[in-house]
C-alpha cells in the first residue's frame, strides 16, 4: 500500500489535471481526464506504445504493465490510480542497452509471429519466474493464461520461459 | 468512456462520507469489472471512490481456527497466504481457478463479492435488461442463455453470479463485515447474495455508502480437505459452467457433515442444502454422492441451451466428494 501523502477527499476531474506518474523510475507529468487509462495515458501522453491495446476489457493481456512490481492489465487501470504507484513497461526492461534475459530468450526461440502480443507476454513471463509458477509447461501454461496469442505461438513462447527459468538455476521458490 | 470525477480517500470514513454525498458515485477497488462497465456504458458513475489505499488488506489466522480477510487484500495474496492454503484450501483452490494472475492482482476480495454478471444482455446497453433497466425485460429468458443459471432465477432474470471464491466462502458460512455511517455490521454471506426475484438490479443487502470492511470464515477442521472443482470451457481463464465447493467429514463410513456449494448454474453463489440433507447419515458411497447430486438438481429450471448444466452439476457435485474420500467412495 502506498505510504504517500494523498490529500484526502480531493476532488478531481472530470476535465484533464496534472498528475504525476513514476514511469519506469522517471516522474513523468501528464494532463488526464479521470476516465483516461493507464495504458492510453501511457501510449497517447507519454509515447510509450510498447504496452498494447487488444481488446481494451481485460481478455487479452496484451497491455501487461507492473504496478507496484506486480503483472497487471493497464487497460482496466485508471491512470489517476497510480499516482504513488510506480509504473514498470517493456520499455524499461532491457537495461543499458542489453536485452532482458527474457527479451533475449523470445528472440532466441522465436517466441512470437505478429509480436503484437509480445511485450505483453514478456511482461508477465518475468513475473510469473518471479512469482514461482514455472515448474513444467502445464504450470507455465496455467499461470500465462491471462495472455493471448492468436498466432498461437505459446510453444515457443513456452520455450523461452523454459530457458530464462533454467538458466536463472532453475525455479525460484 | 462517460467523464467522471475521481476522488481518492485515504481513510474509511472518508470513503463511505464521500459515496454516501454524492447519489451517483462508487466505491473504485481494483477496478477489473468496474472500469470495464463504466467504458461500456453500462455503469455511469458521477464520482468515483478509489478505496485501494485504505488499510483493509490484511490477512490474519483467528485464535479459533477462523480466517479474517481484509476487504482490499488482492485475490493472488489470498490464494497463496499459508493459512488459507494450508486450512482452507477450498478458498485457494478457488481463487487460483478464477480469472488470470494479472486480473488476481489487481482484484480485490470485497470487490469479488460485488462483482456484476457476465450476462452479455447486461453488458450491452441496446439489450433490453431487468438488472440494468428495471422493467425493460430480461433478454436471455428466449434469447442466447446457454451460460445462464438454472437455480435462483426468476421469470426478471437469470443471470448467473460469476465468482468462483464466493461459492467457496458460501460452502465455508463465511460472515461479510461492513461498515456504514450508522455503524458496522455482519451479514451472513447466503443473506449478502440476493435471489433477483422481481428486484433483479438489487444484488446486496448494501445501502449506499455502506463498505464491506473484512470477510470472516468460522474455523473448521473439516476444512482442511476441501475442494474447489471447476467445469469450464476452456482449461484456463474462463467462467464456470459448472464448479462445486465441497468438504465432508465422515466417520466410520458414514458421512457426519458435508458442505457443498455450487457456481456457474445459479443465480447466486448457491449452497446446495438440500444435498447436504439428503447425504447427511448416509453411507460415504458413490451412490449416496449421486443421490444427494439429484436431490439438489431436482429443483433446477432448464431452458434448451443449458440443461446440460443439469447434468453437469451433478456430475460436479460426485466428481468433488468422490475426490474428497480417495476415490473409495
Amino acid at each position: 500500500m502506498s505510504t504517500d501523502v494523498v490529500t484526502p477527499a480531493a476532488e478531481r476531474g472530470p476535465e484533464a489535471e496534472t498528475a504525476v506518474l513514476t514511469v519506469n523510475g522517471q516522474p513523468r507529468e501528464l494532463q488526464v481526464e479521470p476516465r483516461v487509462s493507464l495504458l492510453d495515458a501511457l501510449r497517447e501522453q507519454l509515447g510509450l506504445t510498447g504496452s498494447k491495446k487488444g481488446c481494451d476489457q481485460g481478455t487479452c493481456g496484451a497491455c501487461t504493465v507492473w504496478v507496484d512490481g506486480r503483472r497487471v492489465l493497464a487497460c482496466l487501470t485508471l491512470a489517476v490510480t497510480c499516482e504513488g504507484h510506480p509504473v514498470s513497461t517493456i520499455e524499461g526492461l532491457a537495461a543499458a542497452g542489453d536485452l532482458h534475459p527474457m527479451q533475449a530468450a523470445f528472440v532466441e526461440h522465436d517466441a512470437f509471429q505478429c509480436g503484437y502480443c509480445t511485450p505483453g507476454q514478456i511482461m508477465s513471463a518475468v513475473k510469473l519466474l518471479e512469482e514461482g509458477h514455472a515448474s513444467d509447461d502445464a504450470e507455465i501454461a496455467e499461470w500465462m493464461s491471462g495472455n493471448i496469442c492468436r498466432c498461437a505461438a505459446y510453444p515457443n513462447i513456452r520455450a523461452a520461459i523454459r530457458t530464462v527459468r533454467d538458466a536463472a538455476g532453475g525455479e525460484r521458490r | 468512456m462517460r467523464p467522471f470525477s475521481y476522488a481518492r480517500a485515504a481513510d474509511v470514513a472518508t470513503a463511505i462520507a464521500l459515496v454516501r454525498e454524492h447519489p451517483s458515485s462508487a466505491f473504485l477497488a481494483g477496478g477489473t469489472t468496474e472500469v470495464d462497465l463504466v467504458r461500456q456504458g453500462v455503469l455511469r458513475p458521477g464520482l468515483l471512490v478509489d478505496i485501494n489505499d485504505l488499510p483493509l488488506d490484511q490477512i490474519e489466522d483467528l485464535p479459533d481456527g477462523g480466517l479474517r480477510i481484509g476487504a482490499m487484500a488482492r485475490m493472488s495474496d489470498v490464494a497463496r497466504a499459508p493459512g488459507v492454503v494450508q486450512r482452507f484450501p477450498v478458498i485457494s483452490q478457488a481463487l487460483v481457478l478464477g480469472a488470470s494472475a494479472q486480473l488476481r492482482n489487481m482484484a480485490s476480495m470485497g470487490g469479488n463479492l460485488c462483482q456484476r454478471v457476465r450476462c452479455s444482455y447486461f453488458r450491452d446497453p441496446a439489450s433490453p435488461c431487468n438488472k440494468r433497466d428495471m422493467g425493460s425485460g430480461c433478454s436471455a429468458l428466449d434469447g442466447m442463455h446457454r451460460g445462464h443459471a438454472i437455480l435462483g432465477g426468476s421469470e426478471h432474470c437469470i443471470a448467473t453470479h460469476p465468482s468462483d471464491v464466493a461459492v467457496a466462502l458460501t460452502a465455508l458460512d463465511a460472515v461479510v463485515h461492513t461498515t456504514a455511517s450508522g455503524g458496522d455490521r455482519m451479514i451472513g454471506i447466503d443473506d449478502f447474495f440476493l435471489l433477483p426475484g422481481a428486484t433483479p438490479d438489487r444484488e446486496h443487502p448494501l445501502e449506499r455508502g455502506e463498505l464491506i470492511t473484512a470477510i470472516e470464515v468460522p474455523g473448521w477442521p473439516a476444512a482442511r480437505r476441501s475442494v474447489y472443482l471447476k467445469f469450464r470451457d476452456r482449461q484456463s481463464y474462463e467462467f464456470a459452467l459448472a464448479s462445486v465447493a465441497a468438504a465432508i467429514q465422515i466417520q466410520d463410513g458414514t458421512v457426519t457433515a458435508v458442505r457443498l456449494a455450487l457456481g456457474g448454474v445459479a443465480t447466486k453463489p448457491w449452497r446446495a442444502r438440500r444435498g447436504e440433507a439428503a447425504l447427511t447419515g448416509r453411507p460415504a458411497t458413490a451412490a449416496s454422492f449421486a443421490a444427494a447430486a439429484r436431490e439438489e438438481l431436482a429443483q433446477a429450471e432448464t431452458r434448451p441451451m443449458n440443461a446440460f448444466k443439469a447434468v453437469l452439476a451433478q456430475r460436479a457435485i460426485v466428481r468433488a466428494l468422490s475426490t474428497l474420500t480417495d476415490g473409495k467412495a
